[in-house]
């Protein structure tokens, strides 16, 4: 069954009184258990999709469906990683994190552990007390991660989690997806500028065109699991999938300038 | 910015005296100038009065602080100061505990803030101390009227901002918590009200002289004790070293609830730190 099915979508913001196409006619369906990558040039309406998906805004038309029913309020069923990391300030780390399982009710000792665990794999122990203030663009992506995580969410929405982060912590924070999702089994949609990123972590990727957006090219990635993130790249199959892919991505850039 | 800067409401607070870190005094020093500044001040009044000015309307620092003396030394002032209190705080609590209520209603509810948005800013519009004599009839002579006229100048001030501060909450943190699944308590408790605190403590801090002036001017309506009876009185009888004694208490009190609210102020932020 599928989990995610957008059924031509498009979704169109007034700014000022104009109005401004930000999605058109786009379908896509994500199976559960499926990895996607989304890669387009910015302002393709990447965000705007995810925003759909989870229930923050409604498509202007076309539908929506979760596990085969129409979305029309906030999906709890998704944890969603923003692109603005969108803590709480006054809240440190540790709280932060735990938020989740405090709105759900757990005892104060048991989430606060439950967080210590998750903020030790994202690699910020130590830093439990600081404020998000405090923290650098890619500790904060960091601590975001952490949460939706801690809440073990069926579908996880992430978009350009990875963005901010060095090589080194890229490919730690790559291994931990991907060990996660290992154990729980999750769906995954995430949004990327990094091609090698999208092929690396995905078993499929999708193209998003210019704005208004819309898929031009999308492709299943056959790489086996489990992936050794930093290995994965070098193999033949990798290179004929990315070369593949980079030609579309070319055009739609290409295009782009014009 | 300050909260209250921004709203550019009611009343403004006074600029706060900058904590400037090059500053080359420290503040002790600073006290000692102050203090300094009012001794001059005292001199000068003193020898201008009676030579400058006549006496009868400006009084002088000496027949003052004698005043000021009798009526501590034979008990009399402090029955007025224990009712002005009493009336402030009281009135404060009361309209405090409705305006933040009042304030949490209308910023969470968009139909009603909708609704009862131009009646509210009418409301505002009006001089809150010509609804005193209204109250007197309503409330009766006692401490009543005055609880009420202060209540009503502390409501107006501490609604606006805390309504502000919640309209002020970043919608994106809203929607990141609603996704976990939060419920519309928990979303006031964790997100709207730690994050509209600081507006809603600007609305104390403003509000809280307003309620000891509407005290103040409630017993110069009508009353038979209190600071304000008192000015009335001893305005009445041409006393001017009567008037300047009890505004001086006044300006005493005034400066000591300023000091009480930012002393809570401080505790909350400091429990905040270490709480959430
Ligand atoms: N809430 C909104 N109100 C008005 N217009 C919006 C809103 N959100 C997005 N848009 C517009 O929709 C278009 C797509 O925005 P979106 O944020 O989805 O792009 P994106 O693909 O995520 O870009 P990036 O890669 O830079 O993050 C943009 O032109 C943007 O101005
Ligand atoms: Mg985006």
């Amino acid at each position: 069954m599928s989990m995610i099915e957008l059924a031509s979508i498009s979704k169109t913001f007034r700014q000022k009184g104009e109005p401004v196409e930000a999605v058109r006619n786009l379908s896509l369906s994500i199976g559960e258990g499926e990895i996607v990558a989304v890669i387009g040039p910015s302002g393709c309406g990447k965000s705007t999709l995810l925003n759909m998906i989870s229930g923050l805004y409604r498509p202007t038309t076309g539908r929506v469906e979760y596990r085969g029913e129409r979305v029309t309020a906030v999906n709890t069923s998704v944890g969603y990683m923003t692109q603005k990391d969108n803590l709480l300030p006054w809240r440190n780390v540790r709280d932060n994190v735990s938020l989740p399982l405090e709105i759900q009710g757990v005892p104060k000792a048991q989430r606060e552990r439950a967080a210590e665990e998750l903020i030790r794999r994202v690699g910020l122990d130590g830093f439990e007390e600081k404020l998000p203030s405090e923290l650098s663009g890619g500790m904060r992506k960091r601590v975001g991660l952490a949460r939706m995580l801690l809440a073990r969410p069926e579908t996880l929405l992430l978009d350009e989690p990875f963005g901010a982060l060095d090589a080194q912590l890229k490919l730690a924070m790559h291994q931990l997806l991907l060990s996660i999702k290992e154990e729980y089994g999750q769906t995954v949609l995430f949004v990327t500028h990094d091609l090698v990123e999208a092929i690396t972590l995905s078993t499929k990727v999708v193209i998003c065109s210019r704005r208004p957006g819309t898929i031009r090219y999308s492709r299943d990635v056959d790489l086996p699991f489990p992936r050794d993130v930093l290995n994965v790249r070098f193999t033949e199959q990798f290179g004929e999938i990315y070369n593949d892919i980079w030609e579309q991505l070319r055009q739609e850039y290409k295009e782009d300038r014009l | 910015m300050s909260a209250a800067e921004r709203t550019g409401d009611v009343t403004s607070v006074l600029p706060e005296p900058a904590q400037d870190e090059r500053s080359e005094f420290g503040d002790s020093a600073m006290l000692g100038f102050q203090f300094l500044l009012a001794v001059v001040v005292l001199f000068m009044w003193q020898g201008a009065s009676g030579r400058l000015v006549d006496d009868f309307f400006v009084s002088n620092p000496i027949d003052v602080f004698r005043r000021l003396y009798t009526w501590t030394a034979n008990g009399s002032i402090f029955q007025h100061i224990a009712a002005t209190i009493y009336e402030t705080i009281a009135g404060f609590m009361i309209g405090a505990s409705m305006g933040v209520l009042l304030g949490i209603w209308l910023g969470m509810s968009r139909f009603y803030s909708r609704l009862l948005n131009p009646f509210l800013w009418a409301l505002n519009a009006l001089p809150k101390v010509a609804l005193a004599p209204l109250f007197v009839l309503w409330f009766g002579l006692g401490l009543e009227s005055k609880i009420a006229l202060a209540a009503i100048l502390t409501l107006f001030i501490v609604f606006i901002n805390t309504y502000q501060g919640i309209k002020d909450v970043d919608e994106d943190l809203l929607d990141t918590v609603r996704l976990m699944k939060a419920t519309r308590g928990q979303l006031l408790r964790k997100v709207i009200l730690p994050s509209s605190v600081a507006w809603i403590f600007t609305g104390f801090k403003v509000a809280l002289p307003n309620a000891l002036i509407g005290a103040v001017i409630g017993e110069m309506i009508a009353s038979s004790y209190g600071l304000g009876y008192l000015v009335q009185l001893s305005g009445a009888q041409f006393d001017t070293a009567g008037v300047f004694a009890v505004l001086f208490v006044i300006g005493i009190l005034a400066v000591i609830l300023n000091q009480l609210i930012e002393m809570a102020h401080s505790r909350l932020d400091h429990w905040r730190v270490l709480n959430r």
